[in-house]
This record gives structure tokens, sequence and C-alpha cells, in this order.
């Protein structure tokens, strides 16, 4: 797992080394990328288990109030279109974060659990569940069905604040002490949650197990309008912080001497992360793999360059989430399946193809 | 988890009150005044006219909702039930809309419903809170674990389909049940009494039992049983020796289709072995579903239990 074999070596990209050729293949998979999303979305708005004429549907997106009956209309503007709101961001959150935690640790097998995001959250998703109606139920009054969300939220940001404060000495976050910390806060949190998951009862461990998979079937559009402004932190870091990480693959100290502040674009990295990664679990539960599969599908297909990664994971990492949660809705309906089950049985083969398939190119 | 709370429990999980939520009234409270709020905003309007009461395509969630739909005869008005639907065997022809507390919003609507009768505890909340916006009268049919409970939930759903006659009458045929054993388990001398283990599951040997505040332990007791495990709140796994110093007189299982428990794997048990249940070789083997569901079997089933507990005493049906 050292820098030379965790990223593709530039090496690699020999056969088309030329910059402009890489140029344009990132802007070509960035453009694909972005057209792929589109399709997704017109895709999971066409479909679902209540069937609905396309041209209807066209029609009362145009704004024709009478083009559907009320129930209709209720699918798609208080169902299909929060949820596909809520999926995009949510993608974009976890691709993004998936590609700039790789890059920060310059490994390949980093996501955004390395920071806390996921174990803090876990945690607090856990005692909301168990604990909403017992010693926190003054919280769960006031904050109704956003107390679980809320709470998911604040556990992912406390734990990354107390890791990045662990890690921080002297004005200098050590990357090694952020993931060895990471590790060890992680443990704890899984013995937290063994604690108040013994104390639950059946209904709640349910609970807790469909959480752990992920949905995205609560989304209302004031839950996904409530992810914008995270995501929207996130995706403003982005120009900002990929010249950075691009450096950052040489090492710190080289990266510190071609002129990039390693601080800065540290601290700027995991903000990013803790507050995207942190709504879009607080809101759709822990949906794995995306973070890991989309920005290396994509580095297979166009290369290491975060100039163009990023931009192509936030398009990737919505399209891939939201082709997953369609297949959801529809494979068992009128039931749903969680849609980690999904996104891992999607993205695994289609990455382990493209890893077997590219294995030379990469010295593996 | 998912093992052990997986397909095996579903009769068990689907309409019993979770038994912390007795314990602590704030979750009571809370989940009952944002269900009474969703009833009194949007099922009540409409339910109480004439498009509750004469719906045609209901979607009932909870097993024992749909036991009481078909008990009433509105079985030809049902479209689609929950997983936990699963008496009698007819409910499982019918669309499944996912487990009760795991509902898609848009799946309940994509079957058309014009009522949906869903026990306490279904959710999750926020799809509840799309499927009231849906103007689909939504009717929460109250759960509890007593004879009581049993009686005000047939007369809730009756009372939601405008079947109340035929719920009076189911009703007081349950009573009538009821008092009847209550009787003549009160005959039992309480020395005479016998303690009675649930066993969940025996998950890698380890025994999943039901203490008090479980489905299980208002069963036992209906049945003029003594719970074993009343040192435990809710089901919980068992230590080796606290089953050896609980003394069960008898062991209880539910029986399911796949994951049965039968007496040779409990009684080889080191644990088991000791009790005075494996020397009478006293096990009992009920359907999930039919013990643990308190729907309109209930009466029934705690009756089934004492005959077998009791079989020079009482008598089955």
């Amino acid at each position: 797992m050292t820098d030379a074999t965790s990223l593709p070596r530039p090496s690699a990209f020999r056969r088309r080394a030329k910059s402009g050729d890489r140029r344009r293949t990132g802007q070509l998979t960035v453009g694909l990328s972005a057209l792929l999303l589109l399709a997704v979305c017109v895709l999971a708005v066409a479909t679902g288990p209540s069937p609905i004429p396309l041209g209807d549907l066209a029609r009362s997106l145009l704004g024709e109030s009478d083009a559907l009956s009320a129930r209709e209309a209720i699918i798609l503007h208080d169902i299909r279109l929060p949820r596909l709101l809520l999926g995009a961001l949510t993608g974009m959150a976890l691709g993004v974060s998936g590609t700039m935690m790789q890059g920060l640790f310059r490994n390949p097998l980093a996501d955004p659990s390395l920071v806390g995001v996921s174990s803090g959250a876990a945690v607090a998703a856990v005692c909301a569940i168990v604990l909403g109606g017992g010693p926190l139920s003054a919280f769960a009054a006031v904050l109704g069905n956003s107390f679980l969300p809320v709470a998911a939220f604040m556990g992912a940001l406390a734990t990354t604040s107390l890791l990045y404060f662990l890690a921080t000495k002297a004005g200098r976050t050590s990357i090694a002490t952020l993931l060895l910390a990471g590790l060890a806060v992680t443990a704890i949190g899984n013995a937290l949650i063994g604690l108040v998951v013994f104390t639950a009862d059946d209904q709640q461990l349910r609970d807790i197990t469909f959480w752990t998979l992920g949905s995205l079937g609560g989304a209302t559009w004031g839950r996904a309008m409530a992810m914008v402004p995270f995501v929207g932190i996130m995706l403003a870091a982005v120009p900002f912080v990929s010249r950075g990480l691009d450096a950052l693959i040489l090492g710190e100290a080289e990266a510190m001497h071609v002129g990039i502040n390693v601080e800065t674009l540290k601290r700027a990295t995991i903000l990013a992360v803790a507050s995207a990664c942190g709504a879009a679990v607080a809101v759709a539960g822990v949906i794995g793999f995306i973070g890991i599969v989309v920005p290396h599908l994509l580095r297979l297909v166009m290369g290491p360059s975060n100039r163009y990664l990023l931009p192509a994971s936030a398009f990737g990492g919505a399209a891939l989430l939201i082709g997953a949660d369609t297949i959801c809705r529809i494979v068992v309906a009128p039931a749903e399946l969680p849609i980690g089950i999904i996104t891992a049985l999607i993205g695994a083969p289609v990455f382990m193809a493209l890893l077997l398939r590219r294995r030379n190119a990469f010295g593996l | 988890m998912v093992g052990i709370y997986g397909r095996r429990v579903e009769g068990l999980v689907e309409s019993r009150k979770p038994p912390v939520w007795s314990l602590r009234k704030g979750t009571r409270d809370t989940i009952a005044g944002a269900l009474g709020l969703a009833l009194v905003v949007t099922a009540n309007p409409a339910c109480s006219e004439e498009g509750g009461r004469s719906a045609a395509r209901i979607v009932s969630i909870g097993g024992a909702v749909t036991e009481i739909l078909y008990a009433l005869g509105a079985e030809e008005r049902i479209v689609a039930t929950d997983t936990t639907s699963v008496y009698p065997p007819e409910a499982n022809g019918l669309p499944k809309v996912g487990y009760m507390r795991q509902l898609a919003a848009e799946g309940v609507l994509s079957v058309k419903p014009d009522l949906i009768l869903a026990v306490e505890g279904s959710g999750p909340q926020q799809v509840l809170g799309i499927l009231e916006e849906s103007a689909v009268p939504i009717e929460i049919i109250a759960d509890a674990q007593t004879p009581q409970g049993v009686l005000k939930k047939i007369e809730a759903v009756g009372a939601a389909v405008g079947k109340e006659a035929e719920a009076k009458a189911l009703e007081a045929e349950v009573a009538a049940d009821f008092a009847a054993l209550a009787a003549e388990v009160a005959a039992v001398a309480q020395s005479n009494r016998k303690k009675v283990l649930f066993v969940l599951s025996l998950a890698n040997g380890k025994a999943m039992v039901g203490g008090k505040e479980s489905s299980a332990d208002a069963m036992i007791s209906l049945a003029g049983g003594i719970n074993a495990a009343s040192g435990i709140s809710g089901f919980k796994p068992m230590t080796d020796e606290a089953v050896i110093a609980a003394e069960p007189d008898v062991i209880l299982v539910m029986q399911t289709s796949s994951h049965a428990l039968d007496a040779d794997a409990v009684f080889t048990l080191p644990a088991f072995k000791a009790t005075p249940a494996a020397e009478s070789r006293a096990f009992i083997s009920m359907g999930g579903n039919y013990l643990l569901g308190f729907g309109p079997r209930a009466a029934q089933a705690a009756r089934d239990l004492a005959a077998k507990l009791y079989p020079d005493r009482i008598a089955s049906q």
C-alpha cells in the first residue's frame, strides 16, 4: 500500500502519455459521466412500481397541473423527485469523498469512514433508534422525524472533530495518526453500538439492521434540501483541492515544495468530507462501496488526475446511486430492497471486471 | 443480526408491542402522539365518512390486522399485505409491500389503496408521513399483548372497514374464550404451575429467550405458566448457567417452516440437559404467528398452550 502501487503510476499511461490526450480523456469522461447521470435521472423519474405514462409525466414536469391524477402527482412530485435529488446529493457526497480520501491518505482503500464519519454517525443513529424513547425522548419529541438524521450528523461531526484534534499537533495534522486514531475510534464506536444494541428490542434491532444497509426511502423535499448546503460545501471545495491532491501523490514534503499549503489542504478536505458524508449518512444510512468503486472505476478509465476525477466522481457517484436505487424500487415491488445490497452487487463485479482487464497496465 | 432476527422472528415481531416501549412511557407517548396526530389530521375525517368504511382496496399491514380482516369476512377487499401477514395461508398469495417497519411509499401507493390499515409500530415514520400526504386514509391499529388489546384491535379494524356487527360478534367470541380459559387456569393450584422457558432461537448454542415484557411472557401467563426467564426483559440471550438456575419444567419454541428447533437439539445442549424439562422431555412447539401474534386466534393459542402444559386439567378445543 505504498504510494507507488496504490495509485496508478504515471508510467502506466505511457501509451497515451501526451498531456493533450490525457486532458481530452479527462474532459470526455467528465462529459460522459454527466450524460450518464442525466440518463439515469430520466430512467429513475420514469420508472417505479406505479406505472405513469411517459407523456403525462413529461407534461406534469413542464408545469401542466392536470396532466396527472392526484395520486400520480404525489408519486411524481413528493416521492420520486425528492428521492432523485436526495440520491444525487448522496451519490455525489460519497463519490467525491471517496476520491478525496484516497488522495489525502494516498491509499486506494481509503474512504470517508477513516475520518470517523460512519462510526460516529452509526453510534448516534443507533442511540437515536434505541434510546429515542427513553433517556433521549426529550430530544426525540422536539425533533420528531428529524431526530435520527440530526443525531447522526452531529455524531459524524463530533467524531471527525475529535479525530482531527487528536491528529493535530502544533498546527500540523499527521495523516498517519488520523488513520490509526480513526481505527481506535471506530473500535470504540462498535463497542458502544454493541452495548446499546444489547438493550434494544427486536423491532429496534430490525431498524438498526435496515439503517446499516442504507435507504433513500424516507426522502422528502425537506430532507433533500437540508442536504444541499452540506454537499454544496464539498462541491465548492473541489476546484481548490484538486491540484493539491494531485501534488500530494508525490508526498507531503514534495507537495509543499511544489507550493501547496498542505495543512490548509488537509483541513479543507477533511471539512468537505465530514460535512457532505455526515449529511449523506445521516439521511440515507450507511451506503457502502460507492466511495471505493466510483473513484477507482474512473481512475481506470481516465487516469489519476484529480482535476477531472473529482467532478467525474460526483457525476458517477450520483449515477450509480440513483441507478441502484431505481433497481431497489422496482425489483421486489411493491416492497423495496435496501440500497446497500444493490450498490455492492452492481459495483463490485463491474469493478472486478475492469480491474482484471486492466491489471497489466497497473503492474498488479 | 439478520441471522438471528431475520425471517424466523417475523411471526413474533409483527404485532407485538416492543417491551421497552411498555416500560418507557416516553416513547409510547411520542409515538402515540405522532401517530395520533396522523390519525386526527388525515385518517379521521376521511375514515369516519364513507370513504374508509366502504374501502374496496385495503392495504393491510401487520399479521394480526390481516387475520382480523379475514375473520371479519373482508378478505376480498385486501389488495396487499406486509411480509408479517402469513395467516391465513391465502394471505400469502397477495402482493407484499415489504416488512411492516420498512414500507416503501411508492410501493404502497402502487397498489392503488383507498385505505391503509397499519398496526401500531409500522413505519418508518417518514414513509407514513408521505403516505398521509397522499390523502389515502391511514388507520393505525393500537397493539397490546393482552386479551383487552386483542378485543380493541378487532373493534378498531371492524370500525375502520365498516364491519362493526361482525367485529362485535368476533369480540364476544374471543372474550368468552379468554374468560373460559382464565377460569380454568385459575383452578390450577399455584404449586402445580409449570415454569416455562420460551426459546426464540439457539444461535451458536446460545439460547435467546423471552423474558418479561415480551409477547412470549404474556402468552405464558395467559396459559397459566410461570415464565422461567422473568429475570430478563424482552428477548435476550440467556447464559447457560442461568438456564440451569431457572429450572424450567417446559421448553416452549416457535415452529416455523425452516429452522424448527426440535427437542433433541435442545436437550443435548449442556445448559438444557440439566433442567427438569429435559428429564421429562417436556417440549412444546407452536406456530410463531399463532402463538405470539395476538390476533383473533390468541385465546385459542393460549388454550392450546395451557392444554399442553396441564393436559389433565385443561382441554384443548
